[in-house]
Order: C-alpha cells, then structure tokens, then sequence
C-alpha cells in the first residue's frame, strides 16, 4: 500500500545501440522528473498536483516528445496535445493542436477546472490559453535541430516516424507508442476495465493489453516502500539503470 | 439467433412537450433510415458501408443535429465532428472540426481508409478534404433559422444548452415546465438553467451487424448549442461515442461530457467480453453504473443479431430493425 508514481518518457524502437550522448540526458531527465515526483508525494500533494507537475517538468524537458522537443507535422511545425484525469472524480481535460502553449498539461488542467467542456482543439484551445493567461512562446522554443532533422529523414523514407507520445496521461494509465494502435484498442480504458470487469491484477492487466512490446520505453517508477526504477529495455536487458533500496 | 441487425439514433434527451408533428417528423425520418439500411443489408452490403450510408441520411435530413440543422457555437458558426469504427480489425477513422463538409461520417472514413492516422481535426481535416475532393459547402448551409433563434436564448441564459432532457419527478404537465421558459427553476425541467422545451435537436448514430457477423457503429453530430469554439464532445472519440469490435457495435448520445469520461460505448464491449455479460445486460448496467450523475442514452448490437439499448433521460429517438423482419420506432 502507499503512494506509487510511474512516468514515461515514450515507447517505440530504441536500439540498444543508443550512443550515450542521446541515452544519458534522458536517463537524467527521468531520475530528475521522479525526484520531483516522489518528493511532491511525500510531501502530501494530491495525486493530480503530481501527475501535473511531473508531466510539465518532461514537457519542458527537450528529450521528450513533448513541449519541448515535439516531434514536427508534415509541415515543419508543432502541434502539441496532452490531456489529464483524475481517478477519485473521473473528471477529466483534454487539448489538441497547440502551437504556443509551453505547458499543454496544464491547460488540459484547465479544461477541466474552468470550463463546462472536456476537450478543446486547435484555434479554440489557443484562444482559451490567452484567456487563461498561460505562458505561451514562440516555435522556437519547442523546434530542436535533433526533430528537424528526423523530419527530414522520414520525409526522405516517406513515412510517418513512430513517435514517442505521451499524448494519453491519467491517474494510473499511461500508454505509449503507436497513437493509432492505442486509440483503436482503447488502451487506458482497457487496463481498468481488466481490472474490474475481470478482476485482473493491474501487472496482469498491463501485460494483456500490451500486444505487441515494443523495443523499449523510456520510463521511471517509485513506490513508498523505497523501491525506485529507470529503465529503457525490458527488465533484464542491457541496462536496467537502478534498483536502490529494493 | 444470428442474421443482421441494424439500430439507429437521433438523440437522447427529448421535451416532452414535443409537438406531436415534430415526434412525427422525427419518427418518419429514423422509419426511413432503418428501411434504407436493412435493404442495403438484405442485398448484403457489410456493416461499415451500411453504418456510413445511414448516417449520411441522418446528416443530410436537418432534423437532427448532424450536419444541417448542427447546434450552433457561441461565435454561431457550425463545428461538426463524426466517427466510424469498423469491428472487423477495430479500424477506425474520425474528424472534428469540420466547416464546409457536407457529410462529415463519410470523411471520417476516409481518414480511416486513406490516411495513415485515425483522426484529424479542424484546419487539417478541412485540408484532407480538399485533397479527398469530397463534397463542401458554404458553412451557412449547414445553419438554420431555428437554431440561430435558439443560440440567442442560450446567450441570453448565459449557459450551454446540453441535448439531453433531466426526468424531473413531480412535473407532470406541459404547462408546468413550458411556463418555465427564461427561469431558472430549481423543480422544473431544465438542463444547465435552460427550460427543455427550446433545446437544439439530437447527435445521430447507426450501429449494424451484417450476414457476415460483421459489426460497425458510426456516430455525427454538431455539438453543443453555445458551446465554446473548439471543443470536442463524445460523437467522434472512439470508445466513447463510438465502438466497434468482434462481439458488438455502440454509437452513444446525450451529455457529452458524461460519455467521455465513462468511456461508455468501450464500457459496453468491455463487459461483454471481460465480464461475459449479454448485449442487453451489458448496456443496461454501463447506463445504471458507469453514467454517475450524467445523462446519456446509446444503441449496439451484438455479432449474434441482437439490439439493444438504453437511456437514463427521458426519451431518445431511435429505432431498430432484425432479419427476421422485426422493426420498430420509438421515442419515450
């Protein structure tokens, strides 16, 4: 019993490859986004102050597909999306193509506590953040050389890049990977559902969604017993960062 | 059982007061859809094509809120969304956002079969429109006189009027809850401070079972009378509003908000398949258990042939046809 958090930087193919120069920032931003975490959990904050807190410090964070460091549209810009729920009311926010907006989790927050809505998108969800006040920045400020570049290379093998999303953020389930095999298979939902509709444990229920494991996903988790984990690959593989205090 | 199997939706949520031309109106309408359908189905066309082909009528028809007759946004333009899920492989395909195109399921499944995504929304779906070349229309067509009328009540309320109807016990009588018009009224019908006898017509949806046991559910609507711009509502997030799978098909209805946050449609399958409940049981206890104080109405069908549905507000439009000639029309 106690508090847990766990956090994810995206899933997908991650080669064990990775040279050290992309590998280490991230494994750092992870261990620092779990700090912040764990010490706001400890310190009695309330589950979606958390999730907040936590999501917004890896979007400001340019390792990730997020904020900082999205991944480019076909057309070289940003359009970024996030949304947050909270388990003990299911009340929920969501938003969908942001251009300035440097913490989308936030206004997805805000969604949720100051409208009558769940959802907004686009020219809407941009106006309603001028509304709001938010801090918003210029494309600048989320474009990275490093996405630029991926860009040009998936234009080059015509393709959509898989991408690590973190599109999908509630209270317990966070999924990963390919946007559209997540929507159709209903992921998050279905993890709950396992769970009570057929009394599924929640490792259980994770594992039966999860069709397909992809090569690896940057994540971190902790629980108040003391147990604390970084990872990239599956457990076991080449590197498994950190087991103190098992 | 087995055989196809086709239901049909305008909305849940209905004035009780409703003019008896206007229940008859809406009862031709869901009587000619569910006809078109089962023929499409007699002559063996598969479930996605008959879900898309229904609800294009249902769009085009202005008396529900999809397509022409949308409830209008607060800036009174029309922002209308869709989605279509075809249960054999789970694909799917969604839009929102939509301005000029005339019938915005049928986009919808173009996302789904001629995009590598499963949803676009405002600027690039109008955009992947344009490239689809499919029919578009000025945004004026899509808005009529009466709601115009109805987003300056709603104004003048100051508030959001939802599509669903509140069963309020105790009032029994048209003349009760029509002299409530313009009060806010702690006993009287009302949703969100607006009275129910001006509410803004309904989302629409068809869920089908075809020869092959094939299920497809599709769902379209305009929205939320006075909503903000920009916002998104259940009709074309897939598991919420619309949910397609091996074992069943959900196209849902009512307060948005409510049917996103229970994942309703999802909740159905998800019953049957990690509870082993029946259709029937399935959609009676995701409306009884799942809805909180929402209010919200849906239609599925089973791979087995059957239909089901159900609502916790008073009245939905809806009907439902089976092979062996069952078919039938109801509102309350």
């Amino acid at each position: 019993m106690g508090w847990a958090i766990a956090l994810h930087g995206g899933a997908g193919d991650i080669p064990l490859s990775l040279p050290a120069e992309r590998r280490t920032p991230r494994e750092a931003a992870l261990r620092h986004c779990l700090d912040l975490g764990v010490a706001a959990l400890k310190a009695n904050r309330p589950p979606l102050d958390v999730v907040e807190l936590v999501v917004r410090e890896l979007e400001n964070s340019p390792c990730f597909n997020a904020g900082k460091g999205s991944v480019l549209t076909t057309n070289g810009t940003v359009e970024m999306e996030a949304c947050i729920m909270d388990g003990n009311t299911k009340k929920c926010g969501a938003v969908s193509g942001l251009s300035t907006v440097v913490n989308a989790i936030s206004l997805a927050r805000l969604v949720m506590e100051r409208t009558p809505h769940i959802y907004l998108a686009f020219d809407g969800a941009e106006a309603f953040a001028r509304e709001q006040g938010v801090e918003t920045a210029h494309s600048s400020h989320f474009i990275t050389p490093e996405n630029v570049e991926r860009l040009k290379n998936a234009k080059e093998a015509r393709r959509v890049q898989i991408d690590y999303t973190q599109s999908i953020k509630g209270a317990e389930v966070s999924a990963t990977g390919k946007g559209e095999s997540i929507i159709q298979a209903t992921v998050a939902r279905d993890v709950a559902a396992l769970m009570e509709y057929k009394g599924l444990s929640l490792k259980e229920a994770a594992a039966y969604v999860v069709e397909r494991t992809p090569k690896g996903m940057f994540r971190a988790c902790a629980t108040e017993d003391g147990y604390t984990e970084i990872g990239i690959w599956p457990s076991g593989i080449n590197g498994d960062l950190e087991y103190p205090n098992k | 059982m087995g055989g196809w199997a086709i239901a049909v939706h305008g909305g849940a949520g209905v004035d009780p007061c409703l003019p008896a031309e206007r229940q008859e109106e809406a009862r031709r309408v869901l009587s000619r859809c569910l006809k078109l359908g089962a023929a499409a189905l007699q002559a063996g066309l598969t479930a996605v094509d008959v879900v898309e082909m229904v609800v294009r009528e249902l769009e085009t028809d202005p008396v529900f809120n999809s397509g022409r007759g949308s409830a209008l946004t607060r800036r009174g333009t029309v922002e209308m969304e869709a989605s279509i899920m075809d249960g054999r492989g789970r694909r799917c395909g969604a839009v929102s956002g939509l301005s000029t195109v005339k019938n915005p399921v049928s986009l919808a499944r173009l996302v789904m079969e001629r995009s590598p995504h499963s949803y676009l929304a405002f600027d690039g779906a109008e955009d992947f429109a344009r490239e689809q070349g499919v029919e578009t229309v000025d945004n004026s067509y899509f808005i009529t006189e009466e709601n115009v009328g109805m987003l300056k009540l709603a104004k003048e309320a100051n508030s959001i009027m939802f599509d669903y109807r509140v069963p309020i016990p105790g009032v029994d009588s048209c003349s009760a809850s029509a002299g409530l018009i313009g009060a806010k009224a702690e006993g009287g019908l009302q949703m969100n401070g607006l009275p129910i006898s001006i509410y803004a017509p309904e989302t629409v949806g068809c869920v089908v079972v075809d020869n092959n046991r094939w299920c497809a559910a599709a769902t379209s609507t305009g929205g939320l009378m006075n909503k903000m711009s920009g916002r998104i509502g259940d009709s074309p997030l897939i598991g919420s509003g619309t949910y397609a799978c091996d074992v069943c098909a959900v196209s849902c209805t009512g307060e948005g908000e409510a049917i996103i946050r229970s994942t309703l449609a999802r909740d159905v399958a998800a019953l049957m398949e990690y509870k082993g409940l029946s259709l029937q049981e399935a959609v009676d206890y995701a409306i009884k258990e799942r809805l909180d104080e929402g209010k919200a109405g849906l239609i599925a069908v089973s791979r087995n042939g059957e239909v089901a549905y159900g609502f916790n507000t008073v009245g939905m439009f809806r009907g439902s046809a089976t092979q062996d000639g069952f078919m039938e029309v109801g509102i309350w």
